[in-house]
């Protein structure tokens, strides 16, 4: 023994400080592309929280090249959603915070942090203040500017200001600088606003890159999605931990009100035929579990078979309406079929798939499926073929079957997972893991999704021989009347209106009659007979 | 005569066709065409006639099907240029028909389907393409001592000799439709080959044989076929050809003698009298004559032939087999050996003599 070691406490902020690998800041074009991420994905959640539509407005300026021979940038995100009430500023955007609550609730943020981690990445690298200025719509503007002192985890509020809010302005405007690599996360960056603008075209984004081009992603739908409710843990989903914690801060007195007030599905009975299992007396104070009762309780609770699954109402799907809106304007396809599975759950959390399918038109021919997937309404850009929806489109579908050549036909597949939970399978949360649950969810949709296109190229090609057909009775009935009559003398040429009718009665049906959208989101009898 | 009959004839079925289909449109049902079926398995050999003749099986051309629909279009519109051809007395080539046809919007891919509409439009006539003044390119010609008289408007009545030109004329519509004034010859040589005939316009072989010559240039338009069995027909003129040695040679002979698979559903074009006279396989051995090997395409040929309806005649028989036996062949030139003249001189006396004409 030849040194002490030493030990220290750190807080969040010096956690993630040293730790930024993790968190999306890797290196100067990763940081970039997360921190626009993680303030775009911010204000979206702004606006839905007050059920307003969108308007985010994002600038990112070259200010000089850094020392490390990338640029420091100047970036700014406006937008207009709840804004933060003025005491809380210095807070929300200057200190790293963990969640502390045993609710769930579907949420955008990869770790919950906001921008709070891309606002201390800044500091970091620039050593400049960040500058916030919001409302809550209410008579006033607040106006910060901040830095985060990092050992202790506190808001370093430098100068702030109060401006009357004359308009009733509502929103959040957050700028700083930061070091960064634009011109190599540009493909990423646009990647990512497109795909945003598909599972959000009811928000309006515009962005203006540091050559000082704009991209603007337009509203096409003046609807918003139901918004998440919290809900509690269902048994299913716990473990010896999460019981402790649980434990540690329940008021309640007994271990009976204990699982009803804490825990989804679990009613009176319910808690008293779990307890018993557990050989637990329901009135014992759950402050008195020893260890091993604590971790028997968990394996119970986890195993009972009479818990309904967990309620997926508190879940915000997109909505078939809204995601084929989103596919239909940012891939502009020839054809669209979208689909929301019915809900289901893996390990106690709800979840709900929702498949999107476009053919043509704006779908590029890439000798492969264009996959478009998203958790939680934010796109997952690396690591696709990590990815269960990978596994799903590439070895578990048969596309012959559907008539569907995946080398040659210009195809996507789009799809959205929403949970309480997401089951990422690493800690970069670029992918999802393939539970069978879900795995499942995502075969049947997919699978209902080819089915409806190949019904559509049917429709399709079934028309295009029917209009071919016409064509040809359209072009040669006139002729043959006309040299008939010319051969046999008469004055007046036979209406050939007649026949044209007979030969379009015999199957002229535009596919356009067909919606994508029609299928709804279950196998009708009528679909699978006319398959 | 006979020709304003034919004329009025071809009219009046070209009219009834435009009428059939006329009215099925005006009723507002597809119009369909019914015609005898020109394929394999309906031609026969009609032994009596002297020629192949379709058979009973018939086909409908109908709008209902829509690979139908160009066809019978087509086949309207050669009706409509056959009917205006013959009612302002104009002629076309089968070439000219095939452009014409652009002009009126109706497409052709090629010729041969432009050909191949006329072929049907003389199906349902019962009248042979140049009935309705369609003639192929003209490369046959005649020259001897026949005056004819034009029929065609703007020489009606006006008459030539066919000696007026040495190189001979070339059998066209115009003349195809002339009549026969006056004829000093005794009988018709068939060649077929230009040189041969220029060989025999040279040497005055009209004169020694009192002949008329006819170069058919391989195997002869229809018109040149009419105008033989014209020949043959109305002025008795007894008929030989004389082709190379070899089965292509023995196969223009026949048809000109028994007429063709392809026109099965025409008539008056098969001369069942003439003769063919040469070049025989055994003129090869007997004249000792240069020769080629077969190949095994003319092998191959001579089998099919052996096999057709059409050479069951003694001289057929043998000539095929000494064919197969000595497994060469020669061309009408090949006479050259002995001289200019020997063929005028020599070979077809004996050869009329061995024909007893």
């Amino acid at each position: 023994m030849t040194g002490m070691a030493v030990f220290e406490e750190i807080s969040p902020a010096d956690f993630f400080y040293r730790n930024r690998d993790i968190a999306g800041f890797s290196s100067p074009s990763r940081a970039i592309y997360s921190t626009l991420r993680e303030l775009i994905e911010n204000s979206l959640d702004a606006c839905e929280a007050v059920r307003v539509l969108p308007e985010v407005r994002i600038t990112l300026r070259e200010l000089r090249p850094s020392p490390t021979g990338a640029f420091f940038y100047s970036v700014r995100v406006v937008d207009n959603g709840s804004g933060v009430p003025g005491d809380k500023i210095p807070q929300a955007f200057g200190q790293v915070l963990f969640g502390s609550k045993f609710r769930l609730k579907q949420t955008r943020g990869t770790f919950g942090l906001g921008g709070t981690m891309a606002i201390l990445y800044g500091q970091i690298t620039t050593e400049m203040p960040a500058h916030i200025v919001s409302s809550t719509g209410d008579r006033y503007i607040h106006d910060y500017e901040l830095m985060i002192d990092i050992q202790k985890n506190k808001p370093n509020v430098l100068r702030y200001k109060v401006h009357t809010n004359r308009d009733g302005w509502h929103g959040t405007l957050v700028e700083f600088t930061m070091e960064g690599d634009y011109t190599r996360a540009m493909p990423k960056v646009l990647d990512y606003l497109k795909q945003t603008a598909i599972v959000n075209p009811y928000a309006d984004i515009t962005f203006v890159d540091p050559k000082g081009r704009l991209y603007v992603f337009e509203r096409t739908i003046r609807k918003l999605p139901s918004p998440p409710k919290e809900t509690l843990p269902h048994p299913y989903g716990v473990d010896a931990e999460t019981l402790y914690r649980l434990i540690a801060m329940t008021n309640t007195k007994s271990l009976s009100a204990f699982l009803m007030e804490h825990f989804h599905r679990v009613g009176k009975s319910l808690a008293g035929k779990v307890l018993e299992r557990a050989n637990l007396d329901p009135n014992r104070s759950p402050k008195t579990l020893t260890p091993s009762e604590v971790s028997d309780l968990a394996n119970v609770m986890r195993s009972f078979e009479d818990f309904l699954p967990p309620d997926a109402s508190c879940l915000s799907p997109l909505g078939e309406e809204i995601l084929e809106a989103g596919i239909r304007k940012e891939l502009n396809p020839e054809f669209v079929f979208v689909t929301k599975r019915k809900p289901s759950a893996y390990s106690g959390y709800p979840f709900i798939v929702e498949v999107g399918i476009a053919y043509g038109g704006g779908i590029p021919r890439t000798g492969d499926i264009v996959l478009y997937r998203f958790a939680n309404r934010i796109p997952l850009l690396y690591d696709e073929t990590s990815d269960v929806s990978w596994k799903v489109i590439h070895n578990l579908m048969d596309w012959r079957y559907y008539k569907v050549n995946p080398a040659e036909d210009p195809l996507a597949i789009i799809i959205h997972l929403c949970s309480t939970k997401i089951p990422y399978k690493t800690v970069g949360k670029e992918f999802l893991s393939d539970r069978p649950e879900i795995e499942r969810e995502i075969l049947n949709g997919v699978r209902l999704a080819a089915r409806n296109l190949m019904l559509y190229l049917m429709r399709k090609r079934r028309f295009e021989i029917g209009k071919k057909r016409f064509d040809l009775y359209a072009r040669y009935l006139p002729k043959i009347a006309r040299f008939s009559t010319l051969l046999s003398g008469h004055k007046k040429e036979p209406d050939i209106g007649p026949l044209l009718a007979k030969v379009s009665s015999l199957g002229l049906e535009s596919p356009g009659k067909m919606k994508g959208r029609e299928g709804s989101h279950e196998q009708s009898p009528k679909e699978e007979g006319s398959s | 005569m006979s020709r304003a009959l034919r004329k009025k004839e071809v009219l009046e079925r070209l009219k009834a066709l435009g009428e059939g289909v006329y009215t099925q449109m005006q009723r507002g049902i597809f119009p369909a065409v019914r015609m005898a079926s020109r394929s394999v398995r309906n031609i026969d050999y009609d032994p009596h006639l002297r020629q192949y003749v379709l058979g009973d099986q018939k086909v409908l051309r109908s709008a209902r099907n829509v690979r139908h629909l160009r066809p019978l279009a087509q086949l309207l519109w050669a009706g409509h240029v056959a009917r205006s051809l013959v009612s302002q007395g104009k002629t076309s080539t089968l070439r000219d028909l095939f452009y014409m046809a652009q002009a009126d919007e109706v497409h052709f891919k090629d010729q041969a389907e432009s050909d191949n509409i006329v072929t049907d439009l003389e199906t349902i006539l019962g009248y042979a393409r140049e009935d309705f003044h369609v003639f192929p390119e003209e490369r046959s010609s005649i020259f001897g001592d026949l005056t004819i008289e034009y029929t065609v408007p703007g020489y009606e009545g006006r008459r030539l000799n066919l000696m007026s030109h040495p190189d001979g004329l070339v059998i066209g519509p115009t003349l195809t439709s002339a009549e026969f004034v006056h004829c000093n010859a005794k009988i018709c040589i068939v060649i077929e080959k230009g040189a041969m005939f220029t060989r025999f316009v040279e040497e005055k072989a009209y004169e020694r044989f009192k002949a008329l010559l006819i170069q058919t240039a391989g195997q002869p338009p229809r018109a040149t076929r009419r105008l033989i069995r014209r020949l043959n027909q109305e002025l008795g003129l007894p008929v030989i050809i004389f082709t190379d040695g070899d089965p292509w040679g023995m196969h223009i002979a026949t048809v000109i003698i028994s007429g063709s698979a392809n026109a099965a559903h025409l008539r008056e074009l098969a001369t069942p009298d003439a003769k063919w006279c040469g070049v025989y396989a055994t003129d090869i051995v007997n004249y000792k004559l240069p020769s080629d090997p077969l190949t095994e395409l003319d092998i191959k040929r001579l089998y099919e032939l052996k096999k057709d309806p059409r050479y069951e005649g003694e001289l057929w028989k043998r000539e095929i087999d000494m064919f197969l036996k000595i497994r060469r062949k020669a061309e009408q030139e090949a006479f050259s050996r002995y001289g200019l003249t020997y063929i005028v001189d020599k070979y077809l006396p004996d050869k009329l003599k061995e024909l007893a004409l």
